[in-house]
């Protein structure tokens, strides 16, 4: 029976699970090669450089669930970036302020997505990609410059161990406590990501309104028919993911203590985020998948990169080798067509 | 009489200003088991669709035991208690039996689905229409139409309506869980709940129906109680006019030794679990007919002939060429050319959203193109000549093909292989869901075909379809053919005697 119901979970996500052998198998590998590898400044410098591209791909895979795309997850972070680096710092009150005020930005961005999806009866990429325009454009009035002043403690804080967290802010005898001492190597940024997934994608993932979200991408005309909540659903789907890549500006804003209103860059995390989603077994088609395949997704693709420090590659060479990876990885998906006896299976 | 439980008074609805139901009176009583008939386009899909929220009336009131309701959706209709299961399955298939069971309304805990008492919810409605072979967490993608069809059941059952609508929910029934969904709906009768069949199957509602309402044109004609009017009366009042006898005359069988030797011929054909050998032959003229349970492995052994199917063994003959298609491409262009009418004309007879003419001409491209280019004046003449062939009735062929009734649709279907001038042509249900009229042009259409040389192969899940029409009926059971049928001998009784895989004499 349990043996069952493990074959019916990997059968119905394959590509979550190839997705997280994927990963184990390059991550493990890039340690083993690396000088310091296994190492908690290896992990922390790695999980630094992924939180950012993790949470827009968690926030990418909400439209794509609903069976479209959201061409402005981007650019709302670097909106939120933006805002961030203006109100982090002062008082512990005023940073939570901040914090909770560039949270509320995307938050209301996503809204506006959704709104704009939902009772503008406009198709999301176009919308969003109207709307990313709308989201750098806010961006760059509210930095011209790349700059900003951010709460030095609190950078330090988030983007090392959870002992220098503890350190810093004086918590659990300063992060000697005996209770501490097995997490203290964790990185934060590494908690913060599982938190928010936890906190957030899985209750709404088991909600009526997520569900929604699913039943929407699969068969919008049966969801109507069952009496679903439609319109809630999509508007909540692109308000969470305003949320969510909220908190990746938020988070490259602590990061890099300011904020910059970088189109390119803007348009970069776009486009990576739908490869993290489609790499994590998020189907383009809608209706199958999930957020937390997307951050395994992102986590491959930052993996990739990570090894051209630690080989003596061109540098020059790692936007094509990249392609050529993720070309490789979604073609795994491509196998299951190998074994359809029923041709019409393809199609569906 | 009690009171009713849902009343319209003077209900209009209008498309564009063409009307789809004018003026109608209709009430149907609680502890009831109400038949809706009419013809395709009699306004019978619309009258269901405003009870159940889906359209909004343009006049008129609705009451609910007494009170005048509105249902701006159709969540409206479900709190309300009206409860509609739609001939196009409202499951989504991407997600669980259980989720599918429970959809709109969950158990919770802590404000969460509870996946477990979800599970078993959808345990125990599943058990009530006797389907425990369902598995509640397998996706509703995995299972097939007729095991779809009672889980949509089960997901109407488990929102205790006040009202519960079926449009054509058994079409795709086996025997078995046809006699459970009658049974269900005795139980519910019994309970005071209504329940609004839309059946185009006589049989099926004389069996279960107590009261009939006839549509015709967008009006309600009639209600009367069963037995106060003849099958032949209510056909009348259905189509406005009398009609002749329901199929057309077979040509006598020609005797065994002066037969041609078949246009198709199939021994021992395999594939995977569903066909376990199958041996068959359809000549030039003949209406060969497939019958047997639903999932016998009907379905794939047309796909198979149509090489859709992967890893087929087994030896064919199709005229003088050996072996089975590659593909559908293949099996339209061949010497002997093949067509097959789908099982399912909204995925896979048509493209939906495209006109009425460029269905038509999706599968002969190759007759009307000179060059790379379509000739327009040759897809012109296609067009009109396969539109009054099968006298189709559509406002204009530019028309998307999701405007027309589901009987003129699969009449696009048929026309649009027709075009390609098949030798043998494959049927999979082409009747299934449309109305007694167009059901009665098709079935002459097969035989004038079949009087024209054409080699035809039907699968039908009505028994009536398969004595009325063939030439020779095979049955199959667990993919493989158990009893062949001919002529006279094709008999309701040994046609399920032979469905079952008993002998004529044990039954």
């Amino acid at each position: 029976m349990r043996m069952v119901s493990v074959k019916r979970g990997v059968s119905q996500n394959l590509g979550f699970a190839i997705a997280v052998l994927l990963l184990l198998a390059l991550y493990l590998t890039y340690n083993m090669m690396h000088p310091r590898g296994f190492s908690s400044a290896v992990a922390i410098q790695n999980s630094n450089e992924t939180v950012a591209i993790a949470f827009v791909a968690m926030a990418q895979t909400l439209p794509v669930l609903l069976g479209g795309l959201d061409l402005s997850v981007g650019a709302v972070m670097t909106l939120t970036n933006c805002v961030a680096s203006e109100f982090l710092h002062g008082s512990p009150a005023q940073i939570l302020l901040g914090m909770g005020l560039t949270l509320l930005t995307g938050t209301l961005f996503g809204l506006m997505n959704g709104c704009i999806v939902v009772y503008g009866r406009i198709q999301p990429i176009i919308a969003t990609l109207a709307t990313g325009a709308i989201a750098i454009g806010l961006a760059l009035l509210i930095r011209p410059e790349p700059g900003g002043n951010v709460d030095g403690d609190l950078g330090w804080a988030l983007t090392n161990s959870v002992w220098d967290f503890a350190d810093t802010y004086g918590l659990a005898q300063g992060g000697d406590a005996w209770w501490l001492r097995p997490f203290a190597d964790i990185p934060v940024p590494f908690l913060l990501v599982v938190f928010v997934a936890i906190v957030v994608w899985v209750p709404f993932r088991r909600s009526v309104t997520g569900r929604t979200v699913y039943a929407i991408g699969s068969a919008e005309g049966a969801a109507y028919m069952s009496g679903l909540p439609i319109n809630r659903a999509k508007i909540a789907a692109f308000t969470l993911g305003g949320f969510l890549a909220a908190c990746g500006g938020l988070y490259l804003a602590i990061q890099t203590s300011s904020g910059n209103a970088d189109i390119q860059q803007a348009g970069a995390y776009t486009l990576n985020s739908i490869a993290a989603v489609v790499l994590g077994g998020t189907s383009l088609l809608g209706g199958t998948g999930g957020a937390i395949g997307s951050l395994v997704g992102a986590m491959i693709l930052r993996v990739i990169s990570f090894y051209f420090r630690i080989l003596d590659i061109d540098p020059l060479l790692q936007p094509l080798i990249e392609g050529l990876v993720l070309l490789a990885a979604v073609s795994f998906g491509a196998f299951r067509t190998l074994r359809v006896k029923n041709q019409l299976d393809l199609f569906r | 009489m009690t009171e009713a439980i849902v009343e319209y008074r003077g209900i209009s609805k209008f498309f564009a200003g063409i009307r789809a139901l004018e003026g109608v009176d209709f009430k149907c009583r609680p502890g009831s088991i109400h038949a809706i008939l009419g013809e395709n386009g009699a306004g019978k899909s619309t009258m269901i669709k405003i009870m159940s929220g889906v359209l909004q009336p343009d006049e008129g009131t609705i009451l609910l035991e007494g009170g005048p309701v509105t249902f701006p959706s159709p969540q409206a209709a479900n709190d309300a208690g009206i409860v509609c299961m739609f001939q196009e399955l409202s499951l989504v298939p991407d997600l669980s039996v259980a989720d599918n069971i429970s959809i709109s309304h969950p158990p919770r805990r802590f404000g969460l689905i509870d996946r477990r008492a979800q599970v078993r919810r959808a345990e125990d409605l599943l058990a009530r229409v006797r389907c425990e072979d369902i598995d509640p967490n397998a996706l509703v993608r995995e299972l097939s139409l007729s095991r779809r069809q009672m889980v949509e059941i089960a997901k109407a059952l488990g929102r205790d309506p006040k009202v519960l609508i079926l449009d054509e929910a058994t079409s795709a029934l086996t025997t078995r869980d046809v006699q459970t969904v009658y049974d269900l709906l005795g139980d519910l009768r019994d309970k005071g709940v209504a329940s609004l069949f839309i059946s185009h199957r006589m049989h099926e509602v004389d069996a279960l129906c107590d009261t009939l309402s006839v549509f015709r044109n967008g009006q309600h004609i009639e209600t009367f109680a069963k037995g106060e009017r003849s099958e032949g009366e209510i056909v009348r009042l259905m189509i406005g006019r009398d009609v002749e006898a329901q199929f057309p005359p077979k040509p006598p069988l020609p005797p065994a030794g002066l037969r041609e030797p078949p246009l198709l011929s199939v021994k021992g054909l395999k594939w995977g679990k569903r066909l376990n050998g199958v041996d068959l032959a359809v000549g030039r003229g003949e209406i060969v007919g497939l019958g047997g349970l639903d999932g016998q492995g009907q379905k794939e052994l047309l796909l198979a002939l149509f090489g859709v199917l992967r890893d087929v063994e087994g030896d064919v003959l199709i005229g003088n060429a050996k072996g089975i298609p590659s593909s559908p491409a293949a099996a339209k262009s061949a010497a002997t050319r093949l067509a097959l009418v789908p099982e399912d004309r909204k995925t896979e007879g048509l493209m939906l959203g495209m006109s009425i003419a460029d269905n038509l001409l999706a599968a002969s491209f190759a007759n009307i193109s000179s060059g790379p280019f379509i000739n327009p004046k040759k897809a012109r003449a296609e067009i009109s000549a396969g539109i009054s062939k099968l006298q189709i009735k559509a406002g204009s062929p530019a028309d998307p093909v999701m405007t027309l009734s589901g009987g003129n649709q699969q009449k696009v279907v048929i026309a649009k292989w027709l075009m390609i001038d098949p030798d043998v042509i494959l049927l999979n249900d082409p009747t299934r869901g449309i109305d007694v009229g167009t059901k009665q042009e098709i079935y002459k259409l097969m035989r004038s075909l079949a009087n024209d040389g054409k080699a035809i192969l039907f699968y039908s899940s009505d028994y009536a379809e398969l004595i009325g029409c063939c030439d020779r009926v095979s049955v199959l059971y667990a993919g493989r053919v158990v009893s062949e049928q001919e002529g006279d001998a094709i008999s309701e009784e040994s046609l399920v005697a032979a469905s079952l895989n008993i002998g004529i004499e044990a039954a």
